[in-house]
């Protein structure tokens, strides 16, 4: 089992391993998404209160759940090359925040134009999930804004690894304080959480967006680590031998 | 492994460059470890490393036959740093910081008087920092190493640039050490002359 | 720390001796901690002058315009608490202590909040006078700042220690630390507020204490790991 691991864990094999992992993620998040997409805008009913705008939350559900998992992700392997010292897990952290970012910014895209025909305006001041949403890009932009001040590949891994975990510790206090917040304005929410239970045709589309984009974030994430362990590693003799034998081929 | 200092198998990156490689040495009470090598050799890599200021890619260092690892204020306990940048608050005067110094350390010595006398600098003790001249500072770095009652003295390019009576003080306290049964790194790009037991390590 | 190391030198003493150090130092230059004092006044000032003298305008934004310019001036003393340290070389010399880093870190804290915080708490309340806020809240006020100083103080410095020797370490700074200061400022200003319109503000008050005591036992380490990051 720790053979599997270490095994993993050197980046040679999980390059190899990777390129054939990404088709399985890639094409079944695929289907789901289309089927989601699908069941979602067309199949299921209009919500009896807000009609066709609801419709929405097929992307903007999925984004915003998918925003929590990349950072994560980012602070899980983050932690880890910190304290195990894998230089993989610094290379995971690295790939899962730009693409955490973009779908931060996605939610609040989709959470925006919700609140257009909600309530006429492009932000709603009461809001605890557009709130803590925004928090979260500028977390985003903070991670790799350390990143980018340090030249130095090694050190600017170790300092935005501790940046990192400091902004885990702190995520879910966001949340909660963002939470009590919007209890006191007492504000419309984008999604109630004891509220009536979905129907069956609205609900499973929305699962399977969720499955869906979680896998596409998969298959994303996998490549892009696939492209940072590459840049890191390409003074190795492994990686010249990639590069020189596709060379060859490509003759 | 019956050494007071080991160290096993030490390796170093800086950025894509491998500055050393499965890099060992032992130490003992009386004898001084010269790491020499020009400039942007690795030298005050590796001397830093030891310290604990840059984290090893792999190795062990032990001390007493403990790994350092696991005993950091210990070891840190029984070194002394001495570097470039002199480490001092220039708004805050000699004797000031040397007692603060002091005051992070338990077993310090008290005689801070003769060690400034018997370094030329205790007319100056009550000067700030700032209004010291470069030498001078050194001569206060060389007071904090003689206060501590640490074993083993840490110095990074100690006699660069000095004239010919600093670079003389400077070796007579570091024989006078090695006889009291201390330890001494030394990085220099200069050969040193010493009669204690020199073990050299060459850097590229 | 064991029993059986019996020369080590104390915690509480080396924290103390750094913590004695820094307010020594920063008695010698007074501007850095006027600085960020009359940043907050300034601020404080600037705003009833920018929205207008209306009584119900100025009650009701009082709050929030006294934290946000707290964490702002904060932020400015935040800057430059580990330059000087990495600049000379006694960052280093503290990084090859026998004393704990995260020891020696929480005593810079608390000369850093004993300059920059505890000045912004004592002030507030008369900035709070042009804001027509009563003594009742001005009280619910200094206690939050109380908190929420000390929980930004140590917030902040591991930004500081993230940052220093850094190219445009400045704006990093306040990138990197307003996110994470937003549960202060959110519980901070609103508990306020609340004690303006008469309500419970318990809640507000046991949260900032809890974060306070969070952070306090947390942030030294983070800030020590990320001062050995930064000085290698």
């Amino acid at each position: 089992m720790w053979k599997f691991i270490h095994k993993l864990a050197s980046p040679p094999h999980f390059y190899g391993l990777a390129a054939k992992i990404i088709p399985w993620f890639f094409l079944p998040g695929l289907i789901l998404i289309i089927y989601g997409l699908y069941g979602g805008l067309l199949l299921a009913p209009p919500d009896y209160q807000q009609g066709d705008a609801f419709r929405i939350i097929y992307v903007h559900v999925p984004s915003a759940y998918l925003s929590l998992m990349a950072y994560s992700i980012m602070a899980i392997s983050a932690g880890i090359g910190l304290i195990w010292r894998l230089k993989l897990a610094h290379a995971v952290a690295a790939a899962a925040a730009p693409i955490g970012a973009w779908f931060t910014f996605l939610a609040l895209a989709t959470g925006s134009l919700w609140g257009r025909p909600m309530w006429g305006t492009w932000w709603e001041r009461g809001d605890p999930r557009l709130t803590s949403e925004l928090v979260m890009l500028f977390l985003y932009f903070g991670y790799m804004a350390l990143r980018g001040a340090i030249d130095d590949t090694a050190k600017a891994d170790r300092a935005s690894a501790v940046l990192a975990l400091v902004g885990a510790v702190n995520v879910p206090i966001i949340h909660f304080s963002v939470e009590w917040w919007s209890s006191l304005h007492q504000g419309p929410t984008l999604m109630k959480k004891g509220g009536p239970a979905m129907d069956a045709a609205m609900l499973y589309p929305l699962l399977a967006m969720i499955l869906g984009f979680t896998l596409i974030f998969g298959a994303l994430l996998l490549r892009r680590v696939r492209t940072e362990v590459l840049y890191r590693e390409r003074r190795t003799r492994w990686v010249r031998h990639l590069v020189l034998s596709s060379a060859v081929e490509k003759k | 492994m019956t050494a007071k200092l080991t160290a096993d198998s030490l390796t170093l990156f800086r950025g894509e460059r491998c500055l050393f490689e499965n890099l060992s040495f032992a130490l003992n009470p009386g004898e001084l470890l010269l790491l020499e090598g020009c400039n942007g050799s690795g030298k005050t890599s590796l001397i830093r490393a030891i310290a604990g200021l840059i984290e090893l890619e792999s190795g062990e260092i032990y001390w007493d036959e403990q790994p350092v690892r696991r005993q950091r204020q210990v070891f840190n306990n029984e070194l002394v740093w001495m570097a470039h940048r002199v480490g001092f608050k220039a708004d805050l005067s000699l004797v000031e910081n040397l007692r603060f110094e002091s005051a992070l350390r338990r077993d310090s010595r008290h005689d801070l008087d003769d060690i400034l006398t018997r370094l030329n600098i205790n007319r100056l003790k009550r000067l700030p920092v700032r209004s010291l001249s470069a030498g001078q500072q050194r001569r206060v770095a060389l007071a904090r190493m003689l206060m501590s009652a640490a074993t083993l003295w840490m110095m990074d390019e100690p006699v660069t640039n000095l004239d010919r009576e600093g670079r003389s003080l400077v070796m007579t306290l570091v024989s006078e050490h090695l006889a009291r049964g201390g330890m001494v790194i030394m990085a220099a790009h200069q050969d040193i002359q010493i009669d204690f037991p020199v073990h050299t390590i060459q850097l590229q | 720390m064991t029993d059986n190391q019996p020369e080590m030198p104390g915690l509480g003493r080396g924290m103390m001796a750094v913590a004695k150090r820094d307010l020594f130092l920063a008695w010698k230059r007074p501007g850095d901690v006027l600085n960020p004092l009359f940043f907050f006044a300034m601020v404080a000032t600037l705003f009833p002058l920018a929205v207008g003298p209306s009584a119900e305008q100025l009650e009701f934004s009082g709050p929030g315009v006294l934290w946000v310019a707290a964490l702002l001036a904060m932020l400015l003393s935040l800057n430059s608490l580990f330059v000087s340290d990495f600049e000379d070389g006694s960052l280093e010399q503290m990084l090859v202590s026998p004393v704990p880093l995260a020891a020696l870190s929480l005593g810079k804290t608390i000369a850093h909040w004993l300059t920059s915080g505890l000045p912004l708490v004592i002030v507030a309340p008369i900035l709070g006078m042009t804001f027509r806020m009563p003594a009742s809240v001005m009280g619910v006020l200094m206690l939050t700042l109380l908190l929420g100083t000390i929980s930004l103080s140590l917030l902040g410095s591991i930004g500081a220690a993230l940052t220093v020797g850094l190219h445009r370490g400045t704006a990093l700074l306040s990138l990197l630390i307003l996110p994470l200061a937003m549960p202060l400022l959110i519980f901070g200003a609103r508990t306020v507020s609340l004690a303006a319109a008469g309500d419970v503000v318990a809640g507000g008050l046991y949260f900032l204490a809890a974060y306070a005591v969070l952070i306090v036992s947390l942030a030294p380490f983070a800030i020590a790991a990320a001062l050995r990051i930064s000085n290698e």
